[in-house]
Order: structure tokens, then C-alpha cells, then sequence
């Protein structure tokens, strides 16, 4: 292996200073704002950036947020898999209509999307007073939040499965019958696992983005503390109550589990290329 | 095992892949199906994998109608020429696929469908690779693997749709000698789909000619290429030559010109059909196919020439040997040693 070296002849020249921009850019943008977010809790000193971890609402409201965002993201895998074999694989009036409205929670203003929703599963909504008597509770729950954070977050499980989907070949299904698979064995064993690192990704952006989501569920939720007040609204509080140190400490707390949980769904990411052979 | 396709007829949306296909391939014996793009001999492998089913007729595996049956039950092993290997898979996974996915009663041991799959892979000439991944092998490795998997299952027949095709020439000629030697010693009954004659006739015991959705001619290669029976076959295999001809009283006639040449053809209008290389220079010009040479072309070791026949505008190829006089402008006769005519439709 030759030694780096930074200058060398390239068919595609320019790497020094897109390099360069690329850095300046991720710092002005990024990386400059997170660390005065940092620089910011750090005003409480080691014992006051604890207490504020261990504060039973902070982590309540911590256990919700990323709980939710979970389940929000398990349950966006498994039907934004099935919505983009549906538009992929068949052909059928108002397919493009449905494609369309995929993108629709990417669009609208998510502030919009939790009055709909929280008018729609309140007691007397439409379909609030039909699971009332079941006993089912779902706005002003944390069961309301998990629903604000599928709606936003199907897209990104839609969006990054649908391509990969697409260029999955015929034949290789087709090979599979000849050998023998049932359209069971085909699905498990040939084309999830085929679609396992789009899957993956599909995951990451739908979790990070409903970690991250506000607007939509500050409506639907409640915000009852302890129960259904999730992580950034009590950012929010904590802003109104001028207490900056406390918020900075709640958000610094956020960022680096945000940041743990997308680096392992990175590592198992790189992982799995490496395995199917994408990067050889 | 014994494959029959019987009055098999394929539609799709209305236009027609298949008229009326009849096609008895015998037990062990490897068989090619020839013909341009759109011929339907895709269509045809596909039909008796069972990946398509038929609009009429039927498929039988020895004497049990597969019709009935579904791709899984047919138990055929199918090359795609693409490879349609499991990318995700190694190759040892790969070849061993079709083990993995039998219901409990029928399936091998994990052990059992190891050791198969790594024999397999000897076989094929790929020990060694087991544990790489499709996207680390060239494509004839790709090939290969996805052999040794359609013969994992041990299946009734293998079928092979352009195995060669997305190869380049070299690996293609090597695997063509290759899957010759498999196939001496497995004796799997095999069927697979070309456009390419060569390949068609150094591999296949008999060659399958289709045209538009029909068998033209069945017959060993020597066969198709000795006796064509139809125009398509002659100018689609080998190098062909044709002249417009007329028979009266059983002579051929070139126009008011009658040849040394006798067909036992009803009298009418015909086209002649020989081989460029396949005729007799003569001198004179009298009941022969005379010309003038106004081409003259060194391909290899003989000489090809395109000759301008007398008293009519029509041109044909013939080939003469490379030490020949003939330039271009001076007159040349020969008839041809085998021909056909083949009666002009309409």
C-alpha cells in the first residue's frame, strides 16, 4: 500500500478543496452550534449536569421520547417495507397517487399533522369513539405519540427500501422456485435479507427523525410529565422557565444517545455491506 | 428423464410467443434451442421450468404430466444467464439453497448438505471459494456457482437459458468445453438456449432451430447444417447463398437458362439455396451459373467472390480457393454440390 499522500495526480482533481469545504461547511453548520450547546451545560459543572440527568422527569421524559421513537420506528419498518413492495411490485390504478402521498408527512408541517390526528383519536374523533369503549386511550397517551411518530416517519422507511426494492431481479425470485423455496421461504430467506441494510437505514432515519419530532406531538400527546411529556418539550420548558443550563444539559444528554444509537446502526450497517459483498 | 412438450402454445397478452410447439427431448441427452431474439425459445425453457404456464398444451417429465405442477414441484434446475445468484449469501449458501428450503422429512442433515455443496463445488472447479460472497467472483465463477446450485437439488433436468451469454468470448469458449465434460459425466438430461450457432452446434447432441414461435428443424448439428429444411435454417445457420430459380420438367432453370442441376419439385418458381463454399468451379458457361466477378474479398484461406450472374442483376457469394485466377471482370462458372430449392411463397 502507498503511503497517503494529500497531493497526488487524480482523473478526479479537486479533493483538497472540496475536502476543505466539506469541513467548514459540517463545522459552521453542525458542528460549531452542538458545541455551544455543550459549552452551555458545561455552566452547570459535573454535579449540576448530574442532577439534571437523574432527575426523574428528565429521564422519564427521556424513556418516553426514545421509547416511543422505537416502536414508532419498528412499526414504520415493517409496513413502510410492505407500502414500498406494494408500489414497487404491482401495477394498479392510482399507484403514482399513493406514491405521491407517501411524501405527504414529509411536506406538511407537522404542527398540522398532530390537531389531524389528535381530532381523529380524541374520545369523541372519528376514530377515538370507536376505540373509547374498547377502552383503548390514545391521544393524550403515550400511545398518541407513537402515532404522531409513525406518520412522520414512514416516508424514510419508504423512500430508502423502495429503490433498493426495485432493483432486486426477477430472476433471482424465479431461482429460488426452481430450487425448490415456497413464496414463504423466498421472502424470508432471499429478499429480506437482501434488502436487510436499506431496511437498516430506512430504521435510523425514521428513528432519528421521531427522536427529534416536536410539533406533531405536543398536540396528540398531552404532556403530562412522567407519562407522555417527551424529551424535546421539556427542552422547550425549560427554556420558558429561562433555566438555559438545565435545557442545553437535557439536549446535550439527547444528542450523545442519539449519536451512540446511530453510530451502532452504522457499525451493524458497514457490517452487513461488508457481508453481501456492496462495498467489494 | 425424459422431457415431452406437447401442442404447447404460449400467449401473452394476445400476441402469440408460441404456435403450437411439439418437442421430445430423450433422457440424458444435452439439446440447444436455436433461433434469432423473439423466436421464442426463452419462452420455450421457461414453459418447461414451469415459470410460465402454457395457454395450450402440455409438458410432460417421463410419463407424468408436469402441467399440473408448480416451479417448486417440478424439481428442474434452472442457470439464469445472469447468474440470479444470492447475493447475500456465500457461495457455499448458495449451491446449498435448495437443500435448505426442503421440507423437514426430505432435508439433508446441516453436515450432509455441507459436504454435498462442497463436493459440488469441486466439481465445478471452485473449491476454495466456498466462503466468498457472488460479488467477489468474475462472472464465469458467478456461472459456475449457480450450476452447482441447480445441480444441488438433483434435479430432473437442467435448464440453461444463454448460460454463456454475459460472458466475454474467451470464458465463454472455456466454459462451453467445460459444460460439454460436466455434462459426459452427470448425464443430466439438459436443455439450454442460445442465439449463438457455434455454440450450439460444437455442444448440443441435437439442435433445436426456432423461428417466430416455431421448431423450423430438430436434428443432430450435422443435420441442420448439412440438410437445412427450410430457408430461415439455411441462412441462419452457416453462410448461404440464394438465387431466384424457376423448375420446368424437373431442370432448374436460371432464368430461360436451364442448369445441370434436377429437382423432383412440382414446376414453379423457387430459390435456390447452397453453400458459398460448397461448390464446383467449371469451365464454360453452358447449363452452369456463370457471372462476372465484381467483388473479390481474402477471408482466411480461401478466396470469397461476388459474382454478377449473366443477363441478370442478382448477386451471390461463392467461395473459391485463394490461388485462383479470377480478379475482378472476368467471368466465372460453377455449380453448386449440395442446394435446395425451397418453393417461393407467394
Amino acid at each position: 500500500m502507498t503511503p497517503f499522500r494529500f497531493k497526488r495526480p487524480s482523473i478526479i482533481p479537486g479533493f483538497g478543496m472540496t475536502l476543505g469545504f466539506t469541513l467548514a461547511y459540517l463545522a459552521l453548520i453542525v458542528l460549531i452550534p452542538l458545541a455551544g450547546l455543550v459549552w452551555r451545560s458545561a455552566a452547570l459543572g459535573w454535579e449540576g449536569f448530574f442532577n439534571v440527568a437523574i432527575d426523574p422527569r428528565t429521564v422519564n421524559a427521556m424513556k418516553i421520547s426514545f421509547g416511543t421513537s422505537f416502536i414508532a420506528a419498528l412499526v414504520n419498518v415493517v409496513f413502510g417495507v410492505i407500502v414500498a413492495w406494494v408500489l414497487v411490485r404491482y401495477r394498479f390504478p392510482g399507484r403514482r397517487i399513493i406514491d405521491a402521498i407517501v411524501d405527504l408527512p414529509f411536506a406538511l408541517p407537522t404542527a398540522v399533522a398532530g390537531i389531524a390526528l389528535t381530532a381523529l383519536y380524541a374520545k369523541n374523533g372519528w376514530i377515538g369513539k370507536w376505540l373509547e369503549p374498547l377502552g383503548i386511550k390514545v391521544a393524550f397517551t403515550p400511545l398518541g405519540i407513537v402515532i404522531a411518530l409513525i406518520f412522520i416517519g414512514l416516508p424514510f422507511v419508504v423512500r430508502t427500501v423502495q429503490p433498493v426494492m426495485e432493483e432486486i431481479r426477477k430472476e433471482v425470485e424465479e431461482a429460488a422456485a426452481t430450487l425448490g423455496a415456497t413464496r414463504f421461504q423466498t421472502i424470508t430467506r432471499v429478499l429480506l435479507p437482501g434488502l436487510q441494510p436499506a431496511i437498516l437505514t430506512g430504521f435510523a432515519l425514521a428513528f432519528a427523525r421521531a427522536v427529534g419530532e416536536y410539533g406533531s406531538v405536543i398536540f396528540i400527546a398531552g404532556n403530562l410529565p412522567y407519562v407522555s411529556e417527551i424529551a424535546p418539550l421539556l427542552i422547550v420548558i425549560r427554556l420558558e422557565e429561562f433555566d438555559y443550563a438545565g435545557a442545553t444539559a437535557i439536549a446535550t444528554i439527547m444528542l450523545s444517545i442519539s449519536f451512540l444509537m446511530l453510530l451502532v446502526i452504522n457499525l451493524i450497517q458497514a457490517w452487513s455491506r461488508r457481508r453481501y459483498g456492496y462495498g467489494t | 428423464m425424459e422431457v415431452r412438450v406437447s401442442g404447447v402454445r404460449k400467449e401473452f397478452d394476445r400476441f402469440p410467443a408460441l404456435h403450437d410447439v411439439s418437442l421430445d427431448i430423450n433422457s440424458g441427452e444435452l439439446i440447444a434451442l436455436l433461433g434469432p431474439s423473439g423466436s421464442g425459445k426463452t419462452t420455450l425453457l421457461r414453459l418447461i421450468a414451469g415459470l410460465e404456464t402454457p395457454t395450450d398444451g402440455k409438458v410432460f417429465f417421463g410419463d407424468e404430466d408436469a402441467s399440473l405442477k408448480s416451479v417448486q414441484e417440478r424439481n428442474v434446475g434452472f442457470v439464469f444467464q445472469h447468474y440470479a445468484l444470492f447475493r447475500h449469501m456465500t457461495v457455499i449458501d448458495n449451491v446449498g439453497f435448495g437443500l435448505k428450503v426442503r421440507p423437514g422429512a426430505n432435508r439433508p442433515s446441516k453436515e450432509e448438505i455441507r459436504r454435498r455443496s462442497s463436493e459440488l463445488l469441486d466439481f465445478v472447479q471452485l473449491s476454495g471459494l466456498e466462503k466468498r460472497y457472488p460479488a467477489q467472483l468474475s462472472g464465469g465463477q458467478r456461472q459456475r456457482v449457480a450450476l452447482a446450485r441447480a445441480m444441488a437439488i438433483e434435479p430432473r433436468v437442467l435448464l440453461l437459458d444463454e448460460p454463456f451469454g454475459a460472458l466475454d468470448a474467451k470464458v465463454r469458449k472455456e466454459l462451453r468445453r467445460w459444460l460439454r465434460e460436466i455434462h459426459d459425466k452427470t448425464q443430466h438430461t439438459t436443455v439450454f438456449v442460445t442465439h449463438d450457432q457455434d455454440e450450439a452446434l460444437e455442444l448440443a447432441d441435437r439442435v433445436v432451430v426456432m423461428s417466430q414461435g416455431k421448431i423450423e428443424q430438430v436434428g443432430t448439428p450435422d443435420e441442420v447444417y448439412d440438410r437445412p429444411n427450410s430457408p430461415f435454417v439455411y441462412s441462419f445457420i452457416g453462410e448461404s447463398s440464394s438465387l431466384d430459380v424457376s423448375i420446368q420438367s424437373g431442370t432448374i432453370h436460371l432464368g430461360d437458362k436451364a442448369l445441370d442441376l434436377k429437382s423432383e419439385q412440382a414446376d414453379g418458381k423457387g430459390v435456390l439455396y447452397f453453400r458459398p463454399h460448397d461448390v464446383e468451379l467449371l469451365g464454360g458457361s453452358e447449363a452452369r451459373i456463370s457471372g462476372v466477378v465484381i467483388a473479390s474479398r481474402r477471408v482466411g484461406a480461401t478466396r470469397r467472390v461476388e459474382l454478377e450472374i449473366d443477363g441478370t442483376e442478382s448477386r451471390v457469394e461463392i467461395e473459391i480457393p485463394a490461388d485462383h485466377p479470377a480478379k475482378v471482370g472476368s467471368p466465372l462458372a460453377f455449380l453448386p454440390k449440395h442446394w435446395r430449392v425451397f418453393g417461393k411463397s407467394a
